[in-house]
């Protein structure tokens, strides 16, 4: 897979927020490129998803986008800036959850989103919650209702949950208003609810226009992206929006049992039905509906399963194709 | 953009952390005293009447140049610490100057070692060394001379590490030897020529003899203990200041950047 764009078509991918092109990253010691010439573009308000196995570059690329590694060769421009030669004014337009959490322990969940807007310029310094402008002070409060935490935001944060941690780091990163938002694998460490919740909350940045660019191990965290770009050993091997990537690569299937086998094996080859023993008996469906294969069956069923195709299926699909 | 709220901010940290960490605040008070009570006491004892000067106060100030010199290049050191917990990728992201980071983590970690300075001061005053109000003015202006120094220090040292553990090994074998060749608590007026030399390129050494210049100011044992100009050593302080920060900030970024 060479050069992919997001988007539909070149007039997208002239006002693409974010645009990569020929990117490489060797490490000082590495003996092969982590990052090997791989090219996109995300655009505008746009839901982006970078999946991959560990190991395939997720890391390495957005440590790249948001500058903190600089890369081998290639060109990367977020808003318009380069990433190497105009790093400050890529800063300015960029938020970022990065894989370990970067919150200050010594210090509050009031303090840390004090330190950051005052990193960013969005309020002036002042030593304490107190003496800080009405408006920042109006901010955190709402945000702490937000997040329930209307009682612990002025307390270290190692009072608080993982999850809640996770979502102030967001909204940290939110204050300075971010054109992008990058999250690297924001859900690492938390449960179930604690996901759930986060997501919830993101569903909402990105609805409000904020371009969002996720890499995650978590699979059904990227069935709502707009756009799936999947990497494996440095290189992009599938890129496209999540359906068209099921579509093309993974098909539907029935499961089908019973408690005489026998029968219904010889049943299926007497039909002429292709199957295979899984041990469950697997049946493509290839345009069928399940309704119509099943009537036609005679043998007694104990077991039926519809299966369709999930954004994982394609990906365990991509990768193993893409090692063979 | 003015960067004075965030250099401000930066050092601010700095400083909240130290005074929400209750054993490190007691270690780091107490433990310059034990130097100057134990070994300066012991050393002034045993050594005093020969040399003809106050060891308890060469001590003293020795110490006081000393523990400020190492406090504030061991606290620009824990970059490397925030970096391994990402909370400097927090700061490393941000849209201000890299030297602004640096400059803000000099200044807090100045603040950091301030109340060890007035610790020590105290100690020196209930041991009975005495000095004249301007003395102890003058030493207090030195101290924060100092701080700068060892900051500065502290960020070229770290440009050339990659983690918490080889910091620690580092900080060691970089400091040990300067409390030997800055005289700390040996006189160093007369040394070999080989020591001269590595005596004259420690950093420790200017910070340790500008105190001592201060504080024995007009005493007649300046001439024993002082071993070079003030001038002298303001100017070197000043140009390894400069030195230390641009080399040692332009390697930092670089190495955050070119792994």
């Amino acid at each position: 897979m060479g050069e992919l764009t997001g988007g539909i078509g070149p007039a997208a991918a002239r006002v693409a927020i974010i645009q990569v092109e020929d990117l490489v990253k060797r490490y000082r010691k590495g003996k092969t490129n982590a990052v090997d010439g791989i090219s996109f573009s995300v655009q505008p308000g746009e839901f982006f998803a970078l999946l991959g196995p560990n190991g395939a570059g997720k890391t390495t690329t957005i440590s790249i986008l948001t500058t903190t590694l600089s890369p081998t060769s290639g060109r990367v421009r977020i808003g318009g800036a380069d990433v190497v030669t105009q790093a400050s004014a890529v800063r300015r337009q960029v938020g970022i959850i990065f894989q370990n959490p970067s919150l200050d322990m010594n210090l509050t969940g009031e303090e840390n989103v004090r330190f950051h807007a005052v990193l960013y310029g969005v309020y002036p310094y002042r030593p304490q919650f107190r003496l800080m402008p009405a408006a920042y002070r109006e901010h955190v409060l709402e945000m702490a209702a937000l997040l329930n935490i209307e009682g612990d935001v002025f307390r270290p944060i190692k009072m608080l949950s993982g999850g809640t941690r996770r979502k102030l780091e967001i909204i940290r990163s939110l204050m300075h208003r971010p054109a992008v938002l990058f999250l690297d694998e924001p859900t690492r460490g938390l449960d179930a609810n604690g996901r759930r919740n986060l997501w919830e909350y993101l569903r909402g940045v990105q609805a409000a226009g904020t371009t969002v660019f996720l890499t995650t191990h978590y699979l059904e965290e990227a069935e709502g992206a707009d756009s799936v770009c999947i990497i494996n050993k440095g290189r992009i091997v599938s890129f496209g929006p999540p359906s068209r990537i099921k579509a093309e690569l993974v098909t539907e299937h029935v499961l089908i049992d019973a408690d005489d086998r026998e029968r219904l094996r010889a049943e299926l080859l007497t039909r002429g039905v292709v199957f295979a023993e899984t041990p469950l008996f697997r049946i493509k469906l290839d345009g069928r509906s399940a309704h119509q294969l099943l009537k036609a069956i005679d043998t007694p069923l104990s077991v039926v399963t519809v299966h369709q195709p999930s954004l994982e299926d394609a990906y365990l699909s991509i990768i193993g194709k893409a090692d063979e | 953009m003015s960067e004075l709220g965030p250099v401000l901010a930066i050092a601010q940290r700095d400083l909240m952390k130290l005074l929400r960490d209750r054993p490190r605040l007691v270690t780091t008070l107490v433990f310059p005293l034990l130097l100057i009570g134990v070994l300066g006491g012991s050393l002034q004892a045993n050594l005093g009447r020969h040399l003809g000067f106050d060891f308890l106060a060469f001590t003293f100030t020795g110490v006081f140049g000393q523990t400020l010199f190492q406090t504030t290049a061991q606290g620009v050191m824990s970059l490397i610490n925030d970096r391994e917990n990402d909370f400097s990728q927090e700061m490393f992201v941000s849209p201000i100057s890299r030297y602004s980071i640096i400059i803000g983590k000099i200044l807090g970690e100045s603040l950091v070692a301030l109340p060890q300075a007035v610790a020590i001061i105290a100690f020196a005053l209930i041991v009975g060394i005495r000095a004249s109000a301007t003395q102890f003015g003058g030493l207090v202006v030195v101290g924060l001379l100092v701080c700068l120094l060892g900051g500065a220090f502290g960020v070229l040292v770290l440009s050339n590490l990659s983690s918490q553990e080889m910091a620690g090994q580092i900080f060691t074998f970089v400091m040990l030897p300067q409390y030997f060749l800055a005289g700390i608590f040996n006189p160093i007026k007369v040394l070999p020529p080989y020591l001269d030399v590595l005596s004259r390129i420690a950093p420790m050494r200017y910070a340790v003899d500008l105190g001592r210049a201060a504080f024995y100011a007009g005493r007649p044992e300046s001439a024993r203990v002082v071993l070079d100009s003030p001038v002298l050593d303001l100017a070197v302080i000043g140009g390894m200041f400069a030195v230390f920060l641009v080399v040692g900030t332009a390697l930092f970024v670089r190495g955050e950047r070119n792994r």
